[in-house]
This record gives structure tokens, sequence and C-alpha cells, in this order.
């Protein structure tokens, strides 16, 4: 555990339509200062995000001190941003940021349960830095290449499960296994979501060059 | 095969280099002490291991427990591994004790290792610069570094041939995403070979000192995979932030608080993506050669790869 607790936590790349679906989170000790994680369904864990996006709309919705909700959108859907009195930082940068404005952010998966029982997942920044657009287009192309690695190794691992003379050296994805215990939906979904960001990217490409 | 017989046999393997013994000799020195004696048998083995060493005049780290293994330097990884090494003599070092006959930094493509040689292991004596094929060391780690020691059962070969050295350069491609505490301006100790960073005015080993002022960045580059700590050193911070120390302190004066400039500096490039290449120390990179990522992301590749599958 010592171990553990001096490596810093890597920052997932993530797109927003998985970040929202990984609702499940879990601890791997019993010990209080353990790091929390979120599981992503293409099956690995995040106890921190690096997301770059286009902070469409900034909100003070907190009733008795200031609590900001931001939005942040990237090609796949909405990350939603949360800063309060313990991120000051944080906070007065979605304060004082007129949208919309790339914006990159680093953070930690929040998950809280609404009344109607769904869960929702959002981010609470350790930081938010206003970038500009060749940023944000280098994190699209990066989280796009993350996502597809870690749904290369959930099929890899998948393919091992089916093949029965194999099971006994299939390679172990705990995560891959953990995702589809958890979620129900499939993994080509996210793949879907990649191709429909980078082809958003080749498109504004196309254009500028037109 | 008996148990007696199979430890026999290991123990004759490990000294029949060093030794005219016959099997049946081992064997019946183990079997003495465990059937006669009733010696477990670990403890049996440890004994006649012990006879045969004092016998041929070596010690116990002189035995290798199989045959070693041809490494690359960047490969050894765990201590008290038997390896074999082809690699070039960087530099040689003052032995600081008598007992050392040899020590310095070994190098091959993939990187560099101290060695030690032991003054009692009469061995023949490595030039700087030399190549040699170094066959039987055995590795060892101290706070997470490694090395090799060179023992009388290391046979040396000088090669006649160059071998490039790679230094442990790391080359990180990944996101600025943290700056830490103790960034920006910050005041060192003017005591000689000192140069610690002081907290409120006091240095560590030296108490309250008028400090020197420096520039430095301790930030977390991170690609998605791993995290790494990146320091940037005064000539580093300014090429990365256009600010130079003179400026820093004069924006500090004016402000009346130093911390103004690690704020300013964390503006200029938290959420920045950069290359960044230069020696690791150990768990830090520190940064030589940093350029911003700012050239278009190319995405065609990706797309082809993520329709195929």
């Amino acid at each position: 555990m010592s171990q553990s607790e001096l490596t810093r936590e890597v920052a997932r790349r993530v797109f927003a339509s998985e970040f929202n679906d990984s609702t499940y989170t879990f601890k791997e000790s019993d010990d209080e200062r353990a790091p929390n994680f979120a599981l992503l369904p293409t099956g690995d864990r995040a106890n921190r995000v690096f997301i770059v996006g286009t902070l469409t709309e900034t909100e003070d919705v907190g009733e008795d001190s200031e609590y900001w909700r931001g939005r942040v959108v990237d090609p796949t859907g909405t990350f939603f941003v949360y800063a309060g009195q313990y991120q000051p930082e944080a906070a007065s940068i979605l304060r004082e940021t007129e949208p919309p404005a790339y914006v990159s952010v680093v953070g930690k998966p929040r998950t809280y349960e609404t009344e109607d029982g769904s869960v929702n997942v959002s981010v609470r920044p350790e930081s938010i830095a206003v970038v500009d657009a060749a940023t944000r287009d280098r994190w699209v192309v990066e989280t796009a290449e993350r996502t597809l690695d870690r749904i290369e190794a959930f099929e890899e691992w998948e393919a091992e499960q089916e093949a029965p003379e194999s099971a006994s050296t299939a390679p172990t994805n705990e995560y891959a296994q953990m995702a589809r215990e958890q979620y129900d939906s499939p993994v080509v979904n996210y793949r879907n979501d990649v191709i429909q960001a980078l082809e958003q990217l080749e498109e504004q490409e196309a254009d500028a060059t037109a | 095969m008996s148990d007696v017989r199979q430890h026999a046999d290991d123990i004759h393997d490990q000294f029949s280099d060093h030794l005219d013994v016959s099997v049946e000799d081992v064997e019946e020195r183990l079997a003495t002490l465990v059937d006669e004696y009733k010696v477990p048998m670990d403890e049996a083995r440890r004994s006649v291991t012990n006879h045969y060493l004092e016998e041929a005049g070596l010690d116990r780290e002189d035995l290798s427990s199989g045959s070693s293994e041809a490494v690359n330097v960047e490969d050894v990884d765990e201590p008290e591994q038997w390896v074999d090494l082809t690699a070039k003599v960087i530099e040689l070092w003052d032995p600081r004790s008598d007992s050392v006959a040899q020590v310095g930094l070994l190098g091959d493509p993939t990187g560099t290792i101290k060695f030690t040689k032991w003054a009692k292991s009469e061995l023949p004596a490595l030039e700087e610069g030399g190549v040699y094929s170094l066959e039987n060391v055995v590795t060892d780690e101290y706070q997470g570094r490694y090395s090799v020691k060179l023992n009388s059962t290391t046979i040396i070969e000088e090669l006649d041939e160059e071998l490039e050295v790679g230094d442990d350069t790391s080359e990180i491609e990944g996101a600025l995403i943290d700056m830490q505490s103790g960034s920006g301006l910050i005041k060192r100790c003017p005591k000689e070979d000192c140069t610690r960073v002081l907290q409120n005015g006091r240095c560590n080993e030296h108490g309250e000192v008028e400090g020197e002022f420096d520039l430095r960045i301790k930030a977390v580059v991170d690609d998605g995979l791993d995290a790494h700590e990146v320091i940037f050193d005064k000539d580093a911070t300014e090429n990365l932030t256009g600010l130079s120390l003179e400026e820093a302190k004069d924006m500090a004066m004016d402000a009346l608080d130093t911390t103004v400039v690690a704020d300013e500096i964390a503006d200029d490039i938290v959420g920045t993506y950069y290359r960044i290449e230069g020696p690791t120390f150990g768990r830090y990179v520190l940064a030589d050669d940093v350029s911003e990522l700012d050239g278009p992301a190319d995405a065609e590749q990706l797309l082809i790869k993520a329709r195929s599958m």
C-alpha cells in the first residue's frame, strides 16, 4: 500500500460519452486513504482524468456559497465540472471565463445518485486552464488512441474467454472483467464514438484547407 | 534419483569449475549429516557447501546459482542475478575503500550502470574507454539504483571494438497537467555544495540563511499511461516561459510575494502538450530539450484503424 500511495495516479484520457457511463466506483484496499476509482466501460480504472473541450456554459448553482458548474463539450458529449470553495482556483476560472472557450481540466471522477435513482458522473477539478484549438485537437486524437487501445485489450480478453481451449492461458484483464460484470453497454458503442470524433476532426481539416 | 543425490548434484555443479571433486564425495558428506546426524537437508547443504567453499578458497557470492545470462544494461532490474554484459568503461572513480580494486561506470547502447570490482577477486584492471565482455557478474541494488559486482569467477575479455553508449535519456510526450509546490521563484542555501531549497527562509542543514534566488519548475507530464515528474532548471524554465530570473525577481518585488511568479508560470504551461527529453534522475526527468507540441494532430491513421476494428 505504501508504494501505491507514493505513486501519482495517472490521468486517463476518456471521451465524455464513456466518462458519463462510468457509474461504478470502487477502492482497491480497505485503507481509509486508498484512492477511489471509477470503472471505465472499456475496461480500465480512472482515479484522475485529463479532458479538453469547449466550455459552453457556466453557472453558479450554489445556495449558501459559490458552487460553479461548467459544461465542457467534446465530440461525443458533455462533461459536467463542479468547483466550489475547496477548489478555489478552478472555481475562479469558471467564474471569470467567458464561454465559449477551449479549456483543459485535470480532475477526479465523482458520482452522485439523483432522486430518480440514476447515477450521474461529474468531474471535480484540480485545475482548469484556458487552451487553444490545437491543444483541443491533439487531445481528441490522443483520447481516440487511448480509447482504441482499451477497446483492443478488452476485445482480446473477450476472445480468449470465448475460446475454451485457451482458457487456462488467457491473459487476465481485471478491469475488462469488472466492466462486463457491471455494465450492459457493449464496447463497440465507444468505438463508434471514437470514429465520430475523428471524422469531425478530418472534416474540420478539410474545411480549413478547402 | 534420491533426494540426497539430487542435492549432491546441485552442489557438485556449482563447484565443478573450481574443484576436482566427485558427486559421490559430495553425496557421502550430505548423507552423513542427513542420515546419521539427523541434520535437516537445507542445513546439511549449507554445511557441505561451506566445506567446499573453504577448500576452493572462494566466497559464497562467488558461486553462481546457475548459468548467467547475457543481458543489456537496461535489463538489469533485479538484484542478485548472474549476468553477462558487453560494456564500455565510461569512467573510473576513486575507490573509497581498500577492499575495492576498481569502481566506475559501465555503459552499453541501452544505458549506464555502476560497477564494483573487489580487491580480493584479483582480476585484471579495466581501462577507461575499453570495451569488455564481462561474464558472470552479479547484480545489486541500493535505493532503487542497480549496479553490478565483478567477482573472482568473472571472466573479463577485452574486445577490439567500439561500443556506442546510450545514456538513460527519457523521451516523454504528454500534457503538462500539474505544477507542484516548490516551483517558480525559490531560494537556495548559499553554503558551499549545499544548494538545498529553503523552507520559510530555513535550510534543513544550515538553519536560517540568506538565500539565493533561483528559478525552477517541478511539473507532472502525463501521457494517459504514466505520470512523469519533470524538473526544469533555471535555463529550462527561462526558455519555457520566456521569463528571466531578473524579471521574476522584479515581479515578486512589485507584488511583495514570490508566489505570483509560480501563478504566472502555471497559467502559461498547465494544460499544454510538450515533448521532453532529458536524463532520468531517480524518479525525475531533467528537462534538457523541450518543445511544445502545437503542430496539427494526425487523425487519419487512427481513423483507418478504428474503422477496421
